[in-house]
């Protein structure tokens, strides 16, 4: 597979869908304490209010937003652990 | 530092508490400190032997807010409880029990879910809280 720096492969993925508000970002932010600098972590959410509040929570946490997608009844955020 | 969000509970309805358990994990996201000062039926929620018991919900909430409230669980919705727990795992998330509410309810720190951290009287509370908004629900 061709990576490149702009799109890294995705280390872990939580499947958070089902959880509801703030569910799905506590997930996340347990998964981003477990991982090391450099790791990436999607998260799927069926929550609506998750492709609003991670994004900001990742920019306010010193992290990196590499892609918001919007699938079939849920959204997958994926993020790059920065520090 | 960032100054503290300061929630003082007073209701002890699952809907209540539901809605204070996310401003918690929100705050608690974001770095921010949270104190929760528990007091009357809020207090009570927090007993060990009840802390998972039905609560009901506040008045305005009808037959309808029942049945939606009732299926959101039934979807998995996690209870408040649980919620306050995961933002104390993230840190930085006090709860303490009033002293006068404790009495009042003939209460001994040992009833108490270990979701509460101590007990204090309110100017402790009013100290922690520093110039942060204090919100009560």
């Amino acid at each position: 597979m061709l990576e490149t720096p702009s799109t890294p492969a995705i280390t872990r993925t939580i499947d958070a869908r089902g959880s509801f508000c703030p569910g799905p970002l506590m997930e996340l932010i347990r998964a981003i304490r477990e991982s090391q600098v450099g790791d990436v972590i999607a998260v799927w959410s069926s929550d609506r209010g998750s492709k609003i509040d991670i994004p900001r929570w990742i920019e306010k946490a010193g992290h990196r937003l590499v892609a918001l997608e919007t699938r079939d009844g849920y959204d997958e955020i994926v993020v790059e652990k920065l520090r | 530092m960032e100054e503290p969000l300061n929630l003082v509970l007073f209701s002890g309805t699952d809907d209540k508490l539901n809605a204070a358990a996310v401003l918690t994990a929100g705050a608690a996201a974001l770095g921010r400190p949270v104190n929760v000062f528990l007091q009357y039926w809020a207090l009570e929620a927090f007993r060990a032997d009840r802390i998972e018991a039905d609560h009901g919900l506040a008045p305005e909430a009808g037959v309808a807010g029942r049945e939606a409230v009732d299926a959101l669980r039934a979807a998995g919705q996690a209870s408040w409880a649980e919620t306050l727990r995961q933002a104390k795992e993230l840190g930085g998330v006090d709860i303490e029990a009033c002293s006068l509410s404790m009495d009042l309810l003939h209460l001994e720190p040992g009833d108490l879910d270990p979701l509460v951290d101590g007990v204090e009287g309110v100017t402790a509370f009013y100290l922690a809280a520093g110039g942060g908004p204090v919100v009560f629900i």
